[in-house]
């Protein structure tokens, strides 16, 4: 019983991880499944033959855009990871702070978006964006603009996605942590000559900062990869590394070149995920003691 | 208790005519006290007689409703916790988890804009009166229970405050330990001369601590005085049985005079006669209060005369050091009556044996209220 969820794990990971990794070493085939095999059978020489083919490696590293586009998702994810911060912390600082009955109400309100479908949520915000859409509509009503912003299709609407979508993400780590706070501390550097700014910075923003370690690496390990978003808000002259893999998986179906992106992808974010681990390993401890 | 060194000339905190409410709910009422320079004045009281409402009142974190606050003379309305010359040392020491030993203690003396190496000398001054200079780097988890509470005592006296304010001090230690802090912080407090002001609901602590108790009861401050006034003279049936243990018996005043008083009890079929006056109308229903270690006990079968009434032995509590007898009186009632076991133990008595029990004129305790 104990092993089920290592079961559970190489079912779902592991074994899917060494298919994606084997196919990476391969390459493009007209024919199903669309990539050669990595083990071949030689009759004749009565030896199995093993083929890796690096040049899919090779190409991340040599084009320029996918390396372009690889630091291009890195600082739209490091942004987005911050702004996810600064609107998020508040925010669950102040329900972490109001009142039993209320409390319960907010974090409803925040995970509501939730039960909706994600891409209509998206959806939803090509029609605030776009040109003829309603932001640009009341802003030109108002008499603010008179010529429509052009909102749709830039950084700047990858942004409101991802923001927008994370945010629940940042929120319910920062709250967890937030609502635990011993409050009896901040009036003990009150008393100790504390106004209640040097407070917040000295108690409330360390003892937190596990919370906000959480928050982050949970909006930027995701967004790196996202697609969704980029693809329907975003540029078009400037790819996100999610958008690039489902063209080359989709589109051009070259499995092996998809596949070694992937891999890539994983790679780039092994440090996140540790630095992850390591934090909820100590967040155990701490908890434990 | 040693001698310490208190001014009775300087009311350094005056509470004047101080009220509290929550809403409808009064949680100190009233309230008016002076404490002097010096002392350790303990606020004693039972959950919820307002005790902690008024300790939070004097640092700050609650305002009077009506009536003020005075300190050093200066009137502490609308003045934050963060400005004034009080410090605190809170039930759960409220320690910073995530500072060392030495930043916790240095924190205070930081919102001042002390030196750094002012403060380096000065906590370091401290932890080693607190016994806790090997310390100083520890994480508050890595320390006992005695040794965080000294981390808290430490931290809230390096700033030199006017005035000490301790809520439940003692409760989280265990009672050796107990003991042993209870002469801690007294040596601490002359050696400083700190004021301190303690909030308890252990008598026993406060009659330890304190130089003055101020007993509380729905708000209300009942009776202000030292530790032996209090004991061995309550204003009230209140303060008699909230202090250690009381025999209480009802009865009537049959003869008042300046010198002495006689008390007529059904309880005890007998008279009780007072070596003191009291003032109260005559023939007015009285309580009498008899502290169980000022009844002597001795075997014998009638009961002869004033202050003596016999009865028959019910239970005996061995403590070792003394006994605690009940004894049920011929009317039916219960006696509590305390005997150091002097003599040696086949010589005691024992259950259901007859005894008398009598006491000094001057041991009773008259209570109108």
């Amino acid at each position: 019983m104990v092993a089920a969820p290592y079961l559970w794990l190489v079912v779902f990971f592991a074994i899917p991880f060494a298919i994606v990794f084997k196919i990476s070493f391969s390459y493009m085939v007209t024919t199903q499944p669309g990539y050669a095999p990595l083990f071949e059978w030689v009759e004749e020489a009565q030896r199995l033959v093993a083929t890796l083919n690096i040049a899919n490696y090779q190409v991340l590293l040599q084009d320029s855009l996918y390396l372009s586009t690889f630091l291009y998702s890195l600082k739209v994810a490091a942004i987005s990871t911050v702004l996810c911060l600064l609107l998020g912390y508040p925010m669950a600082y102040a329900i972490a702070r109001s009142a039993p009955t209320t409390r319960n109400l907010f974090l409803m309100l925040i995970i509501l978006p939730f039960w909706t479908s994600f891409l209509l949520r998206v959806y939803a915000w090509i029609g605030l964006l776009k040109t003829n859409g309603v932001i640009n509509n009341s802003l030109l009503a108002l008499g603010i603009i008179d010529q429509p912003l052009v909102l749709l299709y830039t950084d700047f609407a990858v942004y409101v996605g991802i923001v927008y979508s994370y945010l629940p993400f940042m929120i319910l780590p920062l709250y967890s942590n937030l609502e635990k706070h011993d409050l009896t501390l901040l009036e003990a550097a009150s008393d100790l000559g504390a106004r209640p700014v040097k407070a917040f910075f000295k108690i409330t923003l360390p003892l937190s900062m596990p919370g906000i370690v959480a928050g982050c690496l949970l909006v930027f390990i995701p967004a790196v990869g996202e697609f969704v978003i980029p693809s329907l808000l975003g540029r078009t002259d400037q790819l996100m590394i999610g958008t690039v893999l489902s063209a080359q998986f989709f589109g051009a179906r070259n499995w092996p070149v998809a596949s070694a992106v992937a891999i890539a992808l994983l790679l780039l974010l092994l440090l996140p995920i540790l630095l992850f681990q390591r934090y909820q390993q100590r967040e155990l401890e701490a908890a434990r003691r | 208790m040693a001698e310490r060194v208190v001014d009775r000339h300087n009311q350094y905190l005056r509470i004047e005519g101080v009220t509290k409410r929550f809403g409808d709910f009064v949680a100190v009422d009233n309230v008016s006290l002076s404490i002097f320079k010096g002392e350790i004045f303990c606020l004693l009281g039972g959950s919820g007689c307002g005790k902690t409402t008024l300790l939070r009142m004097l640092a700050g974190f609650e305002s009077p409703t009506s009536g003020r606050i005075l300190i050093d003379g200066q009137d502490m309305a609308g003045i934050p916790p963060y400005e004034r010359p009080v410090n605190m040392m809170f039930q759960s020491y409220a320690l910073f988890p995530h500072m060392t030993v030495a930043a916790n203690v240095a924190f205070g003396l930081e919102q001042e804009g002390v030196a750094r190496v002012e403060i380096d000398r000065r906590v370091g001054e401290m932890l080693d009166i607190v016994k806790l200079g090997e310390f100083a780097k520890r994480k508050p988890h890595q320390l006992s229970g005695g040794q965080r509470q000294r981390v808290a005592l430490a931290r809230a006296l390096v700033k030199k405050p006017k005035l000490l304010l301790l809520d439940e001090p003692l409760g989280a230690l265990d009672k050796k330990l107990r003991e042993h802090t209870q002469f801690e912080l007294i040596n601490l407090q002359e050696q400083l001369g700190v004021t301190f002001v303690v909030v308890t609901h252990d008598q026993e602590e406060a009659m330890t601590l304190a130089s003055r108790i101020g007993v509380m009861n729905k708000g209300q401050i009942v009776q202000v005085g030292t530790p032996t006034e209090i004991y061995e003279f309550p204003n009230s049936r209140f303060v008699a049985d909230f202090i250690g243990s009381v025999n209480m018996f009802e009865g009537r005043l049959i003869e008042d005079e300046p010198g002495h008083v006689r008390i007529r009890c059904e309880e005890l079929d007998s008279t009780v006669f007072v070596s003191h006056g009291i003032s109260a109308a005559p023939d007015a229903r009285v309580f009498v209060a008899i502290r169980p270690e000022k009844i002597e006990m001795t075997r014998g079968q009638s009961a002869e005369g004033e202050n003596c009434v016999g009865g028959v032995v019910r239970e005996i509590a061995y403590m070792g050091d003394l006994s605690v007898y009940l004894v049920r009186l011929d009317s039916g009632r219960m006696v509590r009556v305390t005997i150091p076991n002097i003599e040696r133990h086949d010589e005691r008595i024992v259950w259901d044996e007859r005894v008398l029990l009598r006491w000094q004129p001057s041991s009773p305790v008259v209570l109108t209220q």
